[in-house]
């Protein structure tokens, strides 16, 4: 009953704020609404008992990558540049309402139809599900690969970021 | 287990009605007499020079792309810091190959000069 | 869910004496921060408000409140209005995993001396002071002052950059202990007999050193102080606007100085480890040793200039943290049963190293041309300020 109350405030939170960062004007305040966004996100996945993941969530995503974006839109200065353009895309609006029906509609159908449902009477969860040791254990020995490999992304992105900033003389 | 966070909620509301609480306080009780002079943007004493929003050089955009990779770097280290009894030598050398390989770039990007004029 | 409604009035109790503890060190913090100053400086510091001057924070913070809040014209009055309280906020959540004592038994309950005991206690004060970039980032671009943006974006930018050695340097007593909780950190302590400053001093010292430029503390305010960039991200705040931002960051210096308390000097543990009474008043003795020092370190060193405040980030501490990790890792691999005791003799080796990178790179840049000029064996420029 709790898990749903907060389920409910939370994802209604998270969407307003999700269609706040499209239709606000200022950027600022656009990256500041994706943060809300983030932390919603990550209040829910507490309350799925991901731990691990709510904390990776706030410092990770709402931590780094907003202050990223936050230090481009001012890089950029494109406050003061957007706000007084017109709608760019104002031709595309029909077809933009024509295929969001169409995606509620779609919704609406798998919703009412039952065809996505889970399983209801799910097992218990074992006492440390989402904490970081299991999180740990799983990830050390039966994913080394794909962890050997983030590490090999991560390198391509140092180099991207030093190739991409460097002017040649 | 979510439980133990609600203590967290309690806090969390106390510390934003004490900081919003305080500033209308100071809104309301403070005098309100605006003059142009005293609401012009600081620029010890003379008339701004140029618009406030101004461009930031691009190399705040580097050292907060390169946290961003670190950070995920020390987000990894942390499991591994909490099993590493369970891993044994396995995990103590799989731990050195990842970590070696963003020494790599580390060193790479000092190099290359970024982290320097700054 | 099951609705236990001792325990909800428990929660609220314990985050409500969290609260105004905290709030009631700021103060005490405060005078003592200007008392030890003019000590330092061979003057007396306050002394009319109160006797010793301990009403003057108080009398400070009554001025402020009843002073005029002057807003730029062209601020963003939302961002700016809201900034203080992002300073703010986090600062004081941080403190709900920092326990400050082992079980009590009040009433026949059995009640823990820590607001919330999560078991991703580091993650989670990491994560906390990631979001403490915000409220200065956003302070200085809302004040539509091209001096407060600057000092913004680069006081944000110095915290990043040092929290990276900070999140680096706890890896070591999360491997010496196993755990990111905060309390299972001092019962590792506990098991060690020892505290984990002894064998992990070269991530004490980079912890330390690191939470001093996350603060914006001397050596490390540049950004922020007055007699540069006009005050930077706080220039434009007056009343009691300016106070939260300073209390916030008083607030995070008690934070810094708590998590340095718990992991690595033992949290509450004392000599009469069994009376809960005492274990608190041991948390704040060892507490505000660290504070005092953090307020020796301000009276005492001068300032670092920014660019050797982000090399000194970037090349000597993210280094040694990562160097101080390897090292606890590996011993703890090839020896798990006695890994304390090694690495409590191979930390003074590696603080060695690190006091010697320290004077390698200083005497470098000593040597380098000034910022304005460019060496003509560098690769290429990177973007200058202008474009």
């Amino acid at each position: 009953m709790g898990e749903l109350i907060a389920f409910v405030v939370l994802g209604a939170i998270a969407v307003a704020a999700g269609i706040a960062v499209v239709v606000v004007r200022n950027p600022v305040h656009s990256a500041l609404f994706l943060v809300v966004n983030f932390f919603c996100l990550a209040v829910l996945f507490l309350v799925l008992s991901a731990e691990f993941v709510a904390a990776l969530q706030v410092l990770v995503y709402a931590g780094a990558i907003m202050v990223l974006f936050l230090f481009v839109i001012m890089l950029l200065n494109v406050a003061g540049v957007f706000e007084s353009q017109r709608d760019p895309l104002r031709s595309q609006r029909g077809l933009a309402v024509c295929l969001g029906l169409g995606l509620l509609a779609e919704v609406l159908a798998i919703a009412v139809s039952g065809a996505a449902r889970l399983p209801s009477g799910g097992g218990t969860l074992p006492q440390d599900f989402g904490s970081p040791t299991l999180v740990g254990l799983l990830l050390y020995s039966q994913y080394v690969f794909p962890f050997e490999a983030v590490s090999v992304l991560l390198l391509i992105a140092m180099v991207g970021v030093v190739v991409l900033t460097k002017r040649s003389v | 287990m979510l439980s133990a966070y609600f203590p967290i909620l309690v806090l969390i509301v106390l510390a934003t009605g004490f900081a919003l609480g305080a500033l209308t306080l100071s809104h309301v009780l403070g005098p309100k007499r605006p003059n142009p002079a005293k609401s012009e943007p600081y620029e010890c004493g003379m008339r701004p020079i140029g618009s406030a929003r101004q461009r930031i050089p691009v190399r705040f955009y580097l050292i907060a792309m390169l946290f961003i990779l670190f950070d995920i770097e020390i987000v990894f280290l942390y499991p591994w810091a909490i099993v590493f009894d369970h891993l044994g030598l396995f995990g103590l050398v799989e731990m050195i190959v990842f970590i070696a390989i963003l020494v790599v770039g580390y060193v790479y990007v000092w190099r290359k000069g970024a982290l320097e004029w700054e | 869910m099951p609705f236990d409604v001792t325990e909800l009035v428990i929660a609220i109790v314990k985050a409500l004496v969290v609260f105004v503890a905290l709030l009631s060190i700021v103060p005490v913090l405060i005078w003592m921060e200007r008392k030890v100053i003019a000590d330092i400086q061979i003057r007396i510091g306050p002394n009319r408000a109160g006797p010793f001057g301990l009403l003057q924070p108080l009398a400070d913070a009554i001025k402020l409140i009843f002073k005029e809040n002057i807003i730029t014209q062209g601020a963003d009055k939302v961002v700016y209005f809201f900034a203080p309280a992002v300073s703010m906020v986090p600062a004081i959540i941080t403190f709900a995993v920092v326990p400050f004592g082992d079980t009590a038994h009040i009433l026949g309950r059995k009640v823990l001396l820590q607001v919330a005991d999560v078991n991703i206690g580091i993650l989670y004060i990491l994560a906390l002071s990631s979001l403490g970039v915000y409220g200065i980032v956003l302070a200085g671009w809302s004040s539509n002052n091209k001096y407060s943006l600057l000092g913004g974006v680069r006081s944000s930018a110095q915290m990043i950059s040092y929290e990276l050695p900070l999140g680096l340097a706890l890896v070591g007593p999360v491997l010496l202990s196993g755990s990111l909780s905060l309390r299972e950190m001092i019962n590792a302590q506990g098991r060690a007999g020892v505290w984990f400053i002894v064998p992990q001093f070269l991530a004490f010292a980079v912890y330390l050193i690191s939470g001093f430029a996350e603060t914006n503390r001397a050596p490390f305010d540049l950004p922020e102080a007055e007699q540069e960039l006009t005050a930077g991200y706080h220039t434009e705040y007056s009343s009691f606007r300016f106070a939260l931002f300073y209390m916030a960051e008083y607030v995070n210096m008690v934070t810094v100085g708590a998590v340095a308390t718990t992991i690595f000097l033992g949290g509450w543990r004392g000599p009469f480890g069994n009376i809960v009474i005492l274990q608190p008043v041991w948390f704040l003795v060892k507490l505000f040793a660290i504070l005092y020092f953090f307020i020796w370190v301000r009276g005492t060193l001068p300032r670092l200039r920014y660019d050797k405040l982000m090399k000194l980030g970037w090349k000597v501490l993210l280094p040694l943290a990562l160097l101080n990790l390897m090292v606890t890792a590996t011993v703890k691999a090839l020896a798990p049963q006695s890994a304390i005791p090694i690495m409590s003799v191979l930390s003074l080796v590696l603080v060695a190293i690190g006091v010697i990178a320290l004077t390698i790179i200083s005497a470098r840049s000593t040597r380098t041309p000034a910022s304005g000029l460019r060496e003509p064996s560098a690769e290429g420029a990177f973007y200058t300020w202008e474009s």
